[in-house]
């Protein structure tokens, strides 16, 4: 081979070399941050865990306490949010799916902004409750808390929904329609228990997302430091209460945080790898 | 004809006449339509509510101050005088510095899921990606202020204070106490946060080249890099700037991460060690302590601008991912 060309693919062969050496090195970068992230949150957690996190409320300084209230709170407002989102983003993915054929242009905006929507700040949904719900109200409540949420819970559903609806095959809908069944029962006995994994994975994935959401419970449920039953009053969650404590100079209040975060995180991971989960093997269960 | 008229009779007392029924269904199927409707309806009111709400409740501080909230760097409660230099500063600088890290990591985790991983190892690592996206914002925070802060301060820091303070030009933008807390480290933890999003969106273009495009590519004799460089990026540009544009408005609006991180001060300063603010950041800290109407307003206003120039950057990143799907449509 002529020098010059032999030295060509060296250089062509030495730069597709580094290339693949850059691209492992950017996923273990990656990688080690979700590595490092987790162990700290772990292992500080673990630490910090134990009965009393559960059985006692949230402590004032310099005394020993859980996060029971706070876990609580979390717990109905994360419930509110998905029951009032879900059955929302349940009937706007179908509208999206099934009835709007015959505006295209209206359908395809509706994705649109429920694309937008899906990657808005949450800290901007709660300032929107904030306006048109605790500022009328005139208190802080956990029901405008689980408002916010319910918004965050909406965009993920109505596109899960959307998308699951569309991958039912059509023989389904001309079987169903050919025996004379009206559209909405077609739609809810026939369409529904076909994608009804889709439609779960969207709700879990949303209930996910609110799991650990902070930003907007800041300025709608707010915070409460005891246990409190009532809804329509300023409620604690685990996450603010994270903010809180962790932004603290008390290291009993830091130990309380980082449980808080250990329960957080678990939730969110058992929550997003079991939504995925459910979908994979019901896709395999499908197809066998 | 007899047997038909048999069938007929069988049939016909179990049925409400025929007419009836499929008014009723009618009746049914509009409602159920109608309500379909409201619900997809609540998509777009939601989106508007929220930017028309906000503007209603910051008209107080756009009244006020006018056009000088936007470039004005005083934010004094007491004196009652707001503007949003420096948070919106603050906004736009982290997020460049994690566009600079992402960007590129990015790519290099996107280059390796779709032409250098082995196909088993595709799956849990691009698994493994997306868990960096689900983790919360909270969780980022909290290791930011106990793992990742003094990491900085104790390791990182001095490091850049001695070898990039002292360079002209850019040295200002690299010397200054190794607080920890700050425009850097913020920047840096927005970068990781938004990572997933971008990498995942460029795996996803990449998949949609035709595989024929890329094997002329290798029958032409070019290296693996060069069929990425040369044949997937470019027929995939737009959807890969969209790409980048959705993980800039995910760090444009990140709030909770930063607002451990970034230190809370209303300042301005070219050095990148030093705390700042940014718009989200300022929103939470402050929002309850806001005492009188004219600070409430100029928060809400705050969180008007920060949704609008989301909006704008989500707009453009939707448009551009768009073009990709049609063009897959046809």
């Amino acid at each position: 081979m002529v020098p010059a060309a032999r030295a060509l693919m060296l250089r062509r062969r030495g730069r597709n070399l580094f290339s693949k050496f850059l691209g492992t090195a950017a996923t273990l970068f990656g990688l080690s941050w979700l590595v490092w992230i987790l162990l700290v949150t772990l292992l500080n957690g673990a630490r910090a865990l134990g009965p009393h996190i559960f059985t006692e409320i949230t402590p004032p300084p310099g005394a020993a306490g859980g996060l029971a209230n706070a876990l609580f709170g979390s717990f109905m407002m994360s419930l509110m949010g998905v029951a009032i989102g879900a059955p929302l983003g349940i009937a706007a993915g179908t509208y999206l799916s099934e009835f709007a054929e015959r505006r295209p242009i209206w359908r395809e905006s509706i994705r649109f902004v429920n694309d937008i929507l899906l990657s808005a700040p949450s800290i901007v949904l709660g300032l929107f409750v904030y306006t048109i719900y605790v500022r009328q109200v005139g208190h802080f409540s956990g029901i405008a808390g689980a408002l916010a949420l319910s918004l965050i819970v909406l965009p993920v559903v109505v596109r899960t929904t959307d998308e699951t609806l569309r991958l039912v095959p059509n023989m389904m809908r001309e079987a169903a329609l050919s025996l004379g069944i009206p559209r909405w029962k077609v739609t809810v006995q026939v369409l529904y228990r076909a994608a009804l994994p889709g439609i779960l994975t969207g709700v879990l994935l949303g209930l996910a997302r609110i799991t650990g959401e902070t930003a907007p419970l800041l300025f709608t449920a707010l915070n409460n430091q005891f246990w409190s039953n009532d809804l329509n009053g300023p409620t604690s969650s685990v996450p603010v209460v994270i903010f809180q404590f962790a932004m603290s100079p008390y290291d009993a209040w830091h130990s309380l945080a980082w449980a808080g975060a250990f329960v957080v995180t678990m939730v969110v991971l058992v929550l997003s790898v079991g939504a995925r989960a459910f979908l994979l093997k019901n896709r395999m269960d499908s197809n066998a | 004809m007899a047997i038909s008229s048999t069938a007929h009779s069988v049939a016909e007392p179990q049925r409400p006449s025929a007419p009836d029924r499929s008014a009723a269904e009618t009746r049914q199927d509009a409602l159920f339509r109608g309500l379909l409707f409201g619900a997809a309806s609540l998509v777009l009111i939601t989106l508007g509510g929220a930017a028309l709400s906000m503007l209603w409740g910051g008209r107080l501080a756009f009244q006020t101050f006018g056009w000088h909230f936007i470039y004005s760097a005083d934010w004094d409660p007491v004196g009652r005088h707001f503007g949003a230099l420096v948070p919106i500063y603050g906004t736009l600088v982290s997020s460049a510095i994690a566009m600079i890290i992402a960007v590129p990591v990015s790519f290099g985790i996107a280059l390796f899921l779709t032409e250098i991983a082995p196909g088993w190892l595709q799956g849990p690592i691009a698994a493994a990606i997306e868990l960096l996206a689900g983790i919360p914002s909270i969780i980022y925070g909290m290791w930011g202020l106990f793992s990742f802060v003094p990491f900085m301060s104790d390791y990182v820091l001095p490091w850049i204070n001695d070898h990039l303070g002292p360079l002209p030009w850019i040295g200002a933008l690299f010397s200054g106490p190794p607080l920890g807390i700050g425009m850097l480290t913020a920047g840096i933890v927005l970068g990781i946060m938004v990572i997933p999003f971008i990498s995942s969106v460029m795996r996803d273009v990449f998949r949609t080249v035709p595989a024929a495009l890329k094997e002329s590519a290798y029958a032409l004799g070019s290296t693996t890099w060069e069929g990425v460089w040369k044949v997937v990026l470019p027929y995939t540009r737009s959807a890969v700037v969209g790409g980048i544009f959705l993980g800039l408005g995910r760090a444009l609006g990140e709030t909770m991460a930063v607002t451990f991180v970034l230190g809370n001060a209303h300042q301005l300063s070219a050095s990148l060690l030093m705390p700042g603010n940014s718009i989200a950041a300022t929103i939470a800290n402050e929002f309850t302590e806001a005492d009188s109407d004219i600070y409430l307003s100029s928060l809400i206003a705050l969180g008007f601008l920060l949704f609008v120039v989301t909006l704008i950057v989500l707009t453009c990143a939707r448009l551009l991912l768009y073009n990709l799907a049609r063009r897959e449509g046809r």
